[in-house]
């Protein structure tokens, strides 16, 4: 059975459509891409997956639980975590305070025992940190676990922005346009990061792309969103040499 | 091997000593007869306003809401524990069992307000948080200068209208006058128990920044929507920062009371609200050192003034443009942060060379 099952998902914002009879099936493991031009409503897609929108009709099932209409903190809980379009960390906060923010439902411990610093407090931040630590290694951060998120070069915050995801310990990762601003080089080196994060953490990985170096890559299979509705979806070769994708893509 | 101590923990044990220096300092120029009288009053308001001044920053600095209400949790705390001591001063004689009782009722009385205020009020964001806030502040004031609470032989009365309207025994006693307030307070506050308060206060307030719930505050107030997308509930851990800094400005309002012949609920008017704000602002917005520091200038400096009356809230002024200068403007804290880096150069240079000799 699919990771992911998502069927007929439709939201109207007054009388504009914004997606439409959108569906989509992706297996655990899969490196899965969702690609179209701009204003083809991809992020609003994320957005109702992740649950900042509730579709006006349709289903998201992940592993077999209902998740339709749930509010962003229980799909996270459920096991989606999610990269923005535009960074969003916590800015101001250290690299490791941005994982290890990420980590708070999963060693807790309550407000009374951090203030008065009991044994638990110890333990748990003691865990917390070895725990961020790991996974900034993964992303080459560990060097810059003191830094202030906001001083970190734009690559590193899209890698900051991922590991952060990584820290809820989700079954489906979303990435939007994990690539964006970056050079072929940065690119080149995003493209290992993401197999590896699938490999290591046997991460299923759905991301939205406009950089078609990344998205014939690693991208397994591809669904193509033109005007909110699918256009196509199969094998990312077939997909990008189908005649449609490449009218919706460039014009007739 | 060079010990190496996270930056946050450093901070926190600076401020702790700086604290702590001043108090000695002060208590050893006390000792010798150092003191002018009117810095000794001041001492315990140096206290109350560093508490409510730290507290407030939690809301403002920490969590990055706006909040007016600051002096009507002062308020509720102040009067609460001003009735738990005035009904309990003559069963329990010893004030150091007494005051940290009234100091907890306080806080909770406080606390409890806060909670309850928070639920409605936190869902509003900026200028409306603002407003409500300030509402509120003068609400509980005016409650409380309308209040008029006796005790006799039958147990507590309430009434919003006279004390005639009481129907107290004879032997009955008044705790609340109305707008004359509370009178006979045991004056409990002293500047040693305010310096352990105040000491409290900063762990507490240096603990919750370092741990989890602090980590999830300050990713809510960095980023909402990705708070929300790593799984923090919002609404929870806004409503614990609010309750914190309600239940530490009820504590300040407590130390207050308990320093003071008359209470008056017109003493905890707005005007208190904006200046914990100003302290806060002016002592930088998220740093606890600073708001202690802004907090106890910005208290001594109206009373030195006081021998050139005519000049004194124009030289309180200009001191308010200087620091605000100083702390919100990134050139000229550059400026100085530059310099700092040299000297630090300088003496690790010097340093260096020792080691090698």
């Amino acid at each position: 059975m699919a990771l992911l099952e998502v069927k007929k998902l439709g939201i109207s914002f007054g009388g504009l459509r914004a997606v439409d009879d959108f569906s989509i099936s992706i297996n655990k493991g899969e490196l899965y891409g969702l690609i179209g031009p701009n204003g083809a409503g991809k992020t609003t897609i994320f957005n109702l997956l992740t649950g900042v929108y509730k579709p006006t009709d349709g289903s998201i099932t992940l592993d077999g639980v209902n998740l339709t209409g749930r509010s962003t903190i229980e799909i996270n809980k459920a096991g989606i975590a999610r990269t923005f379009q535009n960074i969003r960390l916590f800015s101001n906060l250290s690299v490791l305070d941005n994982v290890k923010a990420a980590l708070t439902n999963r060693y807790t411990y309550s407000t009374v025992t951090g203030i008065f610093r009991l044994p638990k407090y110890f333990s748990a931040e003691k865990a917390m940190n070895e725990e961020a630590m790991k996974l900034l290694s993964v992303f080459e951060l560990d060097g810059e676990a003191d830094t202030i998120a906001a001083n970190l070069p734009y690559g590193k915050q899209r890698k900051l922005e991922i590991a952060r995801a990584l820290a809820t310990s989700p079954k489906l990762l979303l990435l939007d346009e994990p690539a964006a601003g970056m050079n072929p080089n940065e690119t080149a080196e995003l493209m290992n990061t993401i197999r590896q994060v699938r490999d290591d953490f046997d991460m299923t990985v759905l991301l939205i792309e406009h950089d078609m170096s990344l998205v014939s890559g690693i991208c397994e299979r591809l669904s193509v969103l033109n005007f909110g509705q699918l256009l196509c979806e199969g094998k990312t070769a077939e997909v990008l040499s189908n005649p449609e994708v490449i009218t919706a893509y460039l014009g007739e | 091997m060079k010990l190496k101590i996270k930056p946050a923990t450093r901070r926190s044990f600076v401020t702790y000593a700086i604290v702590t220096a001043a108090f000695i300092a002060v208590e050893v120029a006390a000792s010798l007869g150092r003191t002018s009288n009117m810095f000794i009053g001041l001492l315990i308001p140096f206290c109350v306003y560093s508490i409510a001044a730290v507290s407030l920053n939690l809301t403002v600095g920490i969590l990055g809401e706006l909040s007016l209400g600051q002096a009507g949790f002062m308020c509720i705390g102040a009067y609460s524990s001003a009735i738990f001591s005035c009904m309990t001063k003559d069963t329990i004689t010893n004030a150091l069992v007494r005051f940290p009782m009234a100091l907890l009722v306080g806080g909770a009385f406080a606390a409890i307000f806060g909670v309850l205020i928070g639920i409605p009020v936190l869902r509003l964001r900026g200028d409306y948080l603002a407003i409500v806030t300030l509402a509120f502040g003068e609400i509980i004031k005016n409650v409380f200068a309308a209040l008029y609470v006796g005790k006799d032989s039958r147990g507590l009365h309430f009434s919003l209208t006279s004390s005639g309207d009481l129907g107290l025994e004879p032997g009955g006693k008044m705790i609340i006058n109305g707008a004359l307030g509370i009178s006979g307070i045991p004056k409990d506050s002293t500047f040693e128990i305010g310096f352990v308060v105040l000491m409290l206060t900063l762990v507490i307030i240096y603990n919750f920044i370092n741990s989890r719930t602090g980590r999830a505050v300050m990713s809510i107030r960095d980023n909402r929507i990705a708070a929300e997308s790593i799984g923090l509930n919002i609404t929870k851990y806004k409503l614990i920062t609010f309750g914190l800094t309600a239940f530490l400005a009820g504590i300040a309002g407590a130390l207050f009371s308990h320093n003071l012949a008359i209470l008056q609920a017109s003493k905890f008017d707005y005007n208190l609200s904006i200046l914990i704000l100003v302290f806060v602002v002016l002592g930088g917005i998220g740093s606890v050192r600073g708001s202690v520091i802004a907090a106890v200038v910005l208290t001594y400096l109206p009373e030195v003034l006081r021998s050139i009356n005519s000049y004194r809230m124009l030289i309180y002024s200009i001191v308010l443009i200087v620091m605000m200068i100083f702390t919100s403007n990134a050139k000229i804290r550059g400026f100085f942060a530059g310099n700092l880096m040299k000297l630090k150069a300088m003496f690790g240079k010097q340093t260096a060379a020792k080691e090698g000799e």
